[in-house]
């Protein structure tokens, strides 16, 4: 099996996997109970907490876990958006941020879409333009899902300081921790939502980060737990397995990323023996080294999905999660791609334990299957 | 009698069954896949969670289509009252519940009444159990829901829950059930009971962490708490947690196929240590109702001591308790649960909890009365109150 689809999910490490089931089966406690199996786990919750920290450089009491990072994000819009405030995003954001804020468009929060150029990255200018009196939040998600698009976190910071006391700033980092560095003191960010399902850790675990001293409105009330911003008893085991997905990822970005950018300069060396093919995120300091979106003229992207995966190659056509309906896609006409480009769009994401050899193989599947392919379409 | 290790704490959470735990295995490693992706590889994936839904309607008579999946209890019940709340604003602005409910029931409720809703907290009398006389009184035309919980998790007392659902559907009422305690303990019957929606969470029967459900009968207006990607029907966005919904469905399985004879089972060792405990330590009072309890539930008040220290001590001869519920047991103040059944503040803090399992034995029953009494005792011995009251000051 080759797996290319390493944005919608990936595989747990296997260091993960001994951490949850060591939670499940020993430390199965209520980290709120009193006795010696809720310290346990509370412990267990601690470790997690200061490795996910270290990983952005925050402080612990600066990480919250949830569910996963749709959660964090609806999170941080609803808890500090309320009726009256203007919003600022950009047009290509994660459905989990998209629909968050649609729903808030309809009780009275104003929202602002900043348009993306070719490459996908918001116009600074037409960012700081945008930015009003009654500007309460400005969110960006770090790297684009589909096309890979690293924001320049570093301007938007220093424009949105620069114009605005009131504003603050959300970065939807699901794509990027771990794989890019974060340093939350220097960057200065106010928020930012992970995922631990992207870098080889659980599904159904992820986190928000908000720096010191500031506070949201809880979306899960109850129990009081994460510091009464979000209740509910701890995923104990999802959290630990987090935070050893956190603390490999952390020891290891570097080689990791070289890797994988590695992989992505052969893959991109090789597509050039392919015919009408445009690629979507090239190799350069604007977009991330483990997504590759590549559009192939002349063929559909779901027929070509649908055909490597008979040769065990898994790649996807955009996001997971609005994969069934390709006419929605909203990311690629954004950086303008005709119709036809969109259509024949495929995404390839790697990590650091795909090899160079299960390129060559895509290439020679996709060399013969594209010839097949688009002389039916003729 | 030899120290041993004795849990006796699974109203917080329960360990995980080694079936559980193997049928969520394939899903942390070879079928990773995200659900939501169309290949044949992730097929597996999306079936094993249809299969996971399918195990929970047929626990509950349900249909598939009628169950959600959640990150836990407390976002069920978060979803459930805020949901209604705003999609039947139009219908009205009065929800109806108890003043014994869970913090996630309570909080929910609180922040509705902040922002307009108005609600009613029902009293209990002193075994917890809520009046169907002022139920029917507490209805209005403005009324658009009733939350009332299945069984309580401090005291164990088991509402009329069929009946209250009668009630409800006759007047038009959505009605929601918190049964996070309940599922596996009870039979419940959605359809029999008329129940509209009803929240369960995977680590209360023998299943992970950090998985719920809601339950939502077909046809109920309810608005999405967490938006984004379509998964779950559009209703609750986010990456499934496989192997967590994975391990909800065969726990409930596993849960619901023989209730009574787990009832059996464990209602026989929780008389087998309450009868020792009523007769071992003089001035104990047992809190919730007598019969209509969860199987596993103890919940008694030691006059003139703290719960807390009684808790501490516990621990160190190996016995795994609480005070009341796991997640109020940081704050200092009295439970509210305990202050609703009537009982004053000092004798509410000398409470314990005792929540028996499926792994409790006879001789795990026998070790806690052998330790129990003596500390009871010890404790009583330094306070100031039992003091006077022996020497027949109070
Ligand atoms: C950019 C981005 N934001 C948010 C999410 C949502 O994260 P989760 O699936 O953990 O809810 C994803 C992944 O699906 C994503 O790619
Ligand atoms: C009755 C009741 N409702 C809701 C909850 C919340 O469930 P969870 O902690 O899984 O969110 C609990 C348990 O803590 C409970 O006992």
């Amino acid at each position: 099996m080759i797996y290319f689809d390493n944005s919608a999910t990936t595989k747990p490490y296997k260091e993960v996997v001994d951490e949850v089931v060591d939670c499940l089966t020993n430390s199965f406690g209520n980290p709120s109970s009193a006795h010696r199996l809720g310290i346990d786990a509370e412990k267990k919750l601690n470790t997690a907490r200061e490795r996910v920290a270290k990983l952005l450089n925050a402080e612990p009491y600066e990480i919250y876990f949830t569910s996963g990072g749709t959660e964090a994000n609806n999170t941080v819009l609803k808890g500090l958006l309320k009726k009256g405030d203007h919003v600022i995003t950009s047009s290509i954001e994660h459905k989990s941020v998209k629909e968050a804020l649609k729903q808030l468009e309809e009780e009275g929060v104003e929202v602002t879409y900043l348009k993306v150029d070719r490459d996908g990255i918001v116009d600074l200018k037409e960012l700081e333009n945008s930015i009003k009196d009654n500007t309460r939040l400005v969110t960006i998600m770090y790297v684009n899902n589909e096309i890979g698009s690293i924001q320049p976190v570093e301007d938007i910071v220093r424009i949105v300081r620069n114009k605005s006391k009131k504003a603050r700033i959300h970065f939807d980092a699901v794509q990027a921790f771990g794989k890019i560095k974060i340093d939350v003191k220097k960057l200065d960010v106010d928020f930012l939502s992970l995922s631990a399902h992207k870098i080889h850790g659980p599904k159904g675990v992820g986190a928000l980060f908000v720096r010191k001293d500031l506070k949201l409105k809880s979306l899960l009330t109850g129990g009081g737990q994460e510091k009464d911003l979000r209740s509910g008893t701890e995923n104990v085991p999802g959290i630990s397995g987090f935070g050893v997905a956190a603390y490999i990822a952390y020891n290891h970005i570097e080689e990791n990323m070289k890797k994988v950018k590695d992989i992505k300069r052969y893959f991109i060396e090789r597509l050039s023996e392919i015919q009408d093919v445009r690629i979507n995120s090239p190799q350069d300091d604007k977009h991330i080294d483990n997504i590759l979106s590549v559009s192939f003229l002349g063929v559909r992207g779901e027929v070509l999905l649908h055909a490597l995966e008979d040769y065990e190659i898994y790649v996807s056509t955009g996001s997971a999660c609005s994969a069934k309906r390709v006419g929605q896609n909203y990311v690629l006409p954004a950086i303008g791609l005709n119709q036809r480009e969109v259509e024949g769009t495929i995404r390839f994401s790697f990590s650091h334990m795909n090899e160079l050899e299960e390129v060559d193989k895509t290439i020679d599947v996709l060399k013969s299957l594209l010839k097949i392919l688009r002389r039916v379409k003729k | 009698m030899e120290k041993r290790f004795v849990y006796m704490d699974h109203a917080a959470t329960t360990y995980v069954k080694p079936e559980v735990l193997e049928a969520m295995m394939p899903y942390f490693t070879e079928n990773f896949g995200n659900p939501s992706s169309v290949y044949t590889f992730s097929r597996k994936s999306k079936k094993a969670i249809e299969e996971a839904r399918e195990k929970v309607a047929k626990a509950l008579n349900a249909l598939p289509d009628e169950i959600f999946f959640t990150g836990g209890g407390s976002e069920a019940d978060n979803w459930a009252i805020k949901g209604v709340a705003f999609a039947n604003r139009d219908k009205g602005n009065h929800i109806i519940t108890t003043k014994i409910e869970h913090h996630a029931v309570l909080h929910a409720c609180e922040y509705l009444e902040k922002i307009g809703f108005e609600i009613t907290y029902l009293d209990v009398d002193e075994y917890g159990m809520v009046n169907i006389d002022e139920l029917k009184k507490a209805i209005t035309d403005r009324t658009i829901l009733i939350t009332i919980m299945f069984a309580n998790n401090e005291i164990g007392t088991i509402q009329p829950i069929a009946e209250i659902g009668k009630i409800a559907r006759e007047r038009g009422i959505i009605f929601h059930t918190d049964a996070v305690q309940a599922v596996g303990n009870v039979k419940i019957d959605v359809k029999e009971m008329n129940i509209d929606l009803l929240s369960l969470a995977a680590h209360k029967f023998y299943g992970p962490k950090g998985v719920g459900a809601l339950y939502i009968r077909k046809g109920v207006k309810i608005d999405n708490l967490i938006h984004g990607g379509g998964q779950e029907k559009g209703k609750r966005a986010g990456t499934e947690n496989l192997p967590g919904i994975v391990g909800l469905g065969k726990a409930i399985e596993l849960a619901t196929q023989d209730i009574d004879g787990h009832n059996e089972r464990i209602k026989k060792l929780r008389d087998r240590l309450l009868n020792g405990i009523m007769e071992k330590i003089p001035y104990t009072r047992l809190n919730g109702h007598p019969e209509k309890r969860l199987p596993g539930n103890i919940n008694v008040s030691f006059k003139f001591i703290e719960g807390e220290s009684l808790l501490l001590l516990l621990d160190q001869f190996g016995i795994c308790a609480s005070t009341g519920s796991a997640c109020s047991s940081g704050s200092l103040d009295p439970s509210h649960v305990l202050l609703a059944i009537g009982l004053p503040h000092e004798i509410a803090h000398g409470s314990l909890r005792l929540t028996l399992g499926d792994l409790n034995t006879e001789e795990d029953v026998d070790y806690v009365l052998s330790v129990l009494p003596n500390i009871v005792q010890r404790l009583r011995e330094m306070s100031p109150l039992y003091e006077k009251f022996i020497k027949g000051e109070i």
